[in-house]
Parts: C-alpha cells; structure tokens; sequence
C-alpha cells in the first residue's frame, strides 16, 4: 500500500497542541524517547511494510537543511 | 521618522456637569475611546441609548498597532455606517505565504465566497480607524466624546456606578447606570474592580516596525520562520533561539515588519532606529528605499477576566481578553463583543429583558473568548516553541510541508480571525427540523446580494436594521411579531421584501418555500423553523431576551 500523503487529520492544530503538551514538562531525554515510542506504535498500526518504507526514506530524505 | 499620517488633537472641553458641581446620571459611560470604545459609542447611539465616552488621552492610537480587519468586525461597522470607509481606504488581501529558511514551503489562500459586500480581510492602521470613528461619534447627538478624562476611582451602587474623573480642571464625579470598560489590557478599571485577569504569559518579544516605501511585494501576509535574514540567538550547542518575520501592506504605501527578537534582547536597545534599520535592510538589501514610520517592542500574554459583567461595569475588547498577536483576533474579537453586548444592554434598560440576558453576555462571548485564546495559544506555541523537543517536531513540520501535502495544516503562523457561533448559547431555539448549511442557530448571519423593495441592488446585512428580524421565504401572514413588553420583529419576506437575485441567500440558508428564519439584533440566527408559525416565533424571542 502506498503511502498516504495528503492530510488526513481532521483538527490539525488539536492534535499537533496534544503532541506538544504531552511532552511540555518533560526532560529532553525523555521527550526524545517519547517520540520514539510514538513512531514504533503507529508503525505497528500501520503495519504495511511498503507504507512504512516509504515513509522511513522521505523522513531521511530532508534532514537537517 | 517619516510621518504619512499627522495625528490630530482634539480639544479638552470642561463639561457643564463639572463646572456646575452638579453630578449627572448617565445611562451609559464608557470607559476608553479606542477602536472598542469608539465602537461601542456608535452601537449605543445606533440604538438610541446617550453614551459619554472617557478618554486620558486627546489623540488616536499612536502607531498602526492593530493592523487586520476581518469580515465580520467590518459587517459590524457598515452596520455602523463606518465599514464603507475603512474597506476602501484599506488594503484588501487574501493569499498568505509562508517561508521556512529560504523555502516557500506553503502558500494559501483565504478564498472568500463570492456574493458578500465586504472582504474576508483588510489591513488598515489603527489610527485610521479611530479617526473616521471619532469623526462619526462627533457627527451623533447621542455620543459625548470627552478627551483628557481620566477615571481615578469607582465605587459599586446596587444600581449603578460612581465614577471620579480628573480632567486638567480638576476632578468630579459623574454617576453611570452602566459602565463600559474598553480600556485594554492594562485596563484601571479592571483592577478597581479587582477583577481576576488570568491565563498565559509568553517570555518572547516582537519588534514592530511600520515602514514607508515603494515595494515590489504583493499584497500578501509573508511569514516566515527562521528567516537567513534574520537568525535567532545564538544558544549553546549550535543551535539558534526560534526566529520570525511577519510582512504586511497597509494603506499609503505602509508595510507592517514584525520580528521576532526573543526574550534577552533589550527591548529599549532594539527599538532604537540605529538597531532598526540594519535588521530592515538585511531583509530589504542594501539598496532598499524605505523610512521608518513607528517602532515598538512588545511581548504578550493569553488571558482572560473571570467574568464580564462585575456589577454595573461591563468589559469588552482587550480588558477582558487579551491574546497574542497571531490571527487578528484582539480588535476583531473586541467589535464582536460590542455587537453582543448593546442590544443587550438596551432591552434591559428600556425593561424589556431581565437582567440575565446581560450575563448572557458574558456566556457568549467569554466562551469566544476562550476560543480564540485557544487558537492564539496553539499558534504562538508553533512560533515560539518552548522545549527542544517542540522546537524539532515544529522544524519538521516546516521541513515536510514543502513536499508533503499532508503537513501543511500543521504549519501554524497564525489562524485568522473568524466568528465563534454561539452554539450552545441558552438564548437559542435549538433546531427541531432538520437544516443543511452552516447557519445553526448562535451563528452570526450570511450576507447575500439582494434587491431592496424599491428594485436597487444592495446587500442583505444591510437590510436587517437594529431590531429583531423574522426572514421569510413564503408569503408571511402578519408584517411584524410582538411581544406584550413592546419588543417587534419586522418580517422580511424573500421575495417580496428583498429579492434573492442570485439564488445565494436560499442557498446559504437551506431555505424552501416557507422557511423561517428569526434573526436577533445582533444579526444572528436566533431560531428557524421549515413554516411560519408566530407562536412559535414569539416564544423563540422571548427565549432569546431571556425570558
């Protein structure tokens, strides 16, 4: 399955604001790993391979400009 | 610096009640005569209800400050009979681009719906604005104007206020049956109440700059973030403190240049022109020909007053809400709180409404207030990340937006200023059929193209008057609804009344042959129904004058 590119959250300013506010009191470090278990369980849901490939090599394709 | 604009003076004239020692009792004294002020003395007066407005000052807003108004603050004005000359002195726009680095990474467009008679957006100065207000105030019998009138104290009655003013003759008392404090967000009269004014402060600060010149832009809000020209801070690590340019046209040729400086800049420093004007020419190039107009430096809060009404003083504008800068929601939010309160305020004065539909107000507009303090939050916590790790997620939003569709909605620079519907208000009539569109009841009103009765094109909005409104799209069996405490509805009937040219009226509506819509002062949908049935009608008016 190809991956979805187009927006698809319905409240986009609602989640990014839950996103930022669950890590607000946080130490960097644990902030970071927060992230990290957030990208292993939506990997898991999404579960398609070919999905979760292309989004691996678009996040590592603009990196750091 | 250059000046565009010479700002007047107006003169301090001693009332007869202080020269005379004779203290007045006054319906409505309002506190303040900036854009909220000004409009709240036009409302009264649209109304019938005398309004003596105090001012400390004897000028207009000294720079542009606020700079953008929205659709419905600019409906609110025409209703007025001042939105005509705003909208054609301002600056009409509505393609915004932002910028991350030196990436266009996303452009949008406001697209307003066609067949409405003003912009979904301008850019005005302040002062502009005050001006054409003061000139209509002057020109209304019922609004007293009195400038260099400073309020020094207040003492709460059961049914009314005691004001001691101080003017350059000396101090006095004046009494008010209401008062209206529209004096900002460093409002006196907020704390002479002892009103609670809580919520967020942001350790950021934005340097202002208003300049003259000829520029190729186009008429577009530019945004960007972390802009080459302009770098944030240097921080330990490498890394920079998080960095914006706002660029906006105003009217004769003005830009507005917001720079985000961070919270260690100096603010006296930075706004001296010699630190200006380099940070302006960085952004411009070297040979850019412009003149610096006005420079501030600000930093800003997201509050909001525990409650509106405290006794017989009212707060409206930034005195009871204040919110950052992103999204035009401060002036705009503040008209719309004049358009809510008034009519209010004149049926219980006149004994038609008990006293809670005043704290109706309150309801309806600290529950838009809180929506757009929620907006203003989300949007400022975008600009201004406050950890590192909403720093990286906000660069990576940046970063995506440019290839990946589906970023764009996250990029935040600023939500702009719409209407909060009072969905939940218990002044509507909820819905027992069922309606399309986008006109529940607690909405304000669509405009439409129409012609009027004599057969001459205009606009719906500026059919409806100042009183209650009962729209017709079948013929209408009475030409007006009554209460018994004498509050009317004038029924408009599509049609005959008006003429629905286009189609488009119905359309937003989702009328049919028959549809009813009962329409507040304040031009918004108090309650519809599929046929017209008075009773009906009367008991969703006196629902809606809180009965």
């Amino acid at each position: 399955m190809a991956l979805i590119r187009t927006p698809q959250i319905p409240d986009p300013d609602g989640f990014f604001a839950e996103l930022i506010e669950a890590q607000r009191d946080m130490p960097d470090l644990d902030a970071q790993m927060m992230l990290a278990k957030l990208v292993l369980l939506l990997a898991n849901h999404i579960g398609d391979r070919t999905a979760l490939s292309e989004a691996i090599r678009i996040a590592a394709g603009r990196q750091g400009a | 610096m250059l000046k565009t604009y010479s700002y007047p003076e107006f003169a301090y004239r001693q009332s007869a009640e202080q020269r005379d020692g004779r203290p007045l009792r006054h319906p409505v004294v309002i506190i303040g005569a900036g854009p909220i002020g000004l409009t709240a003395a036009l409302e009264c007066a649209a109304r019938g209800l005398p309004a003596v407005v105090l001012d400390d000052s004897n000028t207009v807003s000294i720079g542009s400050r606020a700079v953008c108004y929205a659709k419905r603050p600019l409906e609110i004005w025409d209703r007025l009979g001042v939105g005509e000359r705003m909208v054609e002195k301002g600056v009409s726009w509505q393609v915004g681009k932002v910028f991350f680095r030196d990436d266009l990474v996303y452009s949008f467009d406001l697209l307003p719906e066609a067949g409405h008679k003003m912009p979904a957006m301008i850019n005005l100065q302040q002062y502009h604005l005050e001006d054409y207000m003061v000139e209509s105030c002057g020109r209304n019998p019922l609004v007293d104007l009195r400038w260099k009138h400073r309020l020094i104290s207040l003492q709460q009655e059961a049914d009314h206020a005691v004001l001691t003013v101080e003017t350059p003759d000396g101090v006095f008392r004046m009494d008010a049956d209401w008062v209206i404090a529209c004096d900002g967000a460093n409002s006196d009269t907020r704390r002479m109440v002892g009103g609670e004014f809580s919520g967020q402060f942001f350790q950021d600060r934005f340097l202002i700059a208003d300049v003259v010149m000829k520029a190729g832009f186009p008429t577009e809000r530019w945004f960007w973030f972390e802009p080459p020209f302009h770098p944030g801070a240097a921080m330990p690590g490498g890394r920079h403190a998080p960095s914006s340019v706002l660029l906006h046209k105003q009217a004769d040729d003005v830009w507005r240049i917001d720079f985000q400086i961070g919270w260690d800049t100096d603010p006296n420093e930075a706004r001296k022109p010699e630190n200006v004007i380099p940070r302006i020419r960085a952004m411009l190039g070297p040979d850019a020909d412009f003149e610096l107009e006005w420079v501030s430096v600000y930093q800003f809060a997201c509050r909001r007053l525990d409650k509106f009404r405290h006794g017989r003083v009212l707060f409206a504008g930034d005195a009871a809400h204040q919110v950052s800068p992103f999204g035009a929601r401060g002036a705009n939010t503040g008209v719309q709180d004049i358009d809510n309160l008034v009519w209010k305020l004149k049926a219980v004065i006149d004994g038609q409404a008990p006293l809670a539909l005043i704290d109706s107000y309150h309801d309806e507009r600290a529950f838009a207030a809180d929506d757009n303090l929620l907006n203003s939050t989300r949007s400022t916590d975008f600009i201004t990340p406050k950890t590192p790790t909403a720093r990286l997620l906000r660069d990576a939003v940046l970063e995506l937006a440019h290839d990946e569709p589906f970023a764009r909605p996250l990029v935040n620079s600023g939500r702009l200023s719409r209407p909060t519907p009072y969905l939940h208000s218990g002044l509507n009539t909820p819905d027992t059929e069922s309606f399309g569109g986008l006109l529940s009841p607690g909405t304000n009103f669509t405009d439409a193209p129409v012609l009027d009765a004599d057969g001459c094109a205009g606009w719906l909005l500026n059919q409806l008057g100042q009183d209650f409104v009962v729209l017709s799209f079948g013929p209408a069996p009475v030409a007006d609804i009554r209460l018994d405490n004498g509050v009317a509805a004038r029924v408009i009937t599509v049609g005959k009344d008006v003429q629905d040219v286009q189609g488009l009226l119905a359309q937003r509506c989702d009328a049919r042959p028959g549809t009813v819509y009962l329409l507040r002062p304040d031009q918004h949908v108090a309650a519809r129904w599929r046929r017209f049935d008075g009773a009906r009608i009367r008991a969703a008016m006196a629902k809606s004058l809180s009965h």
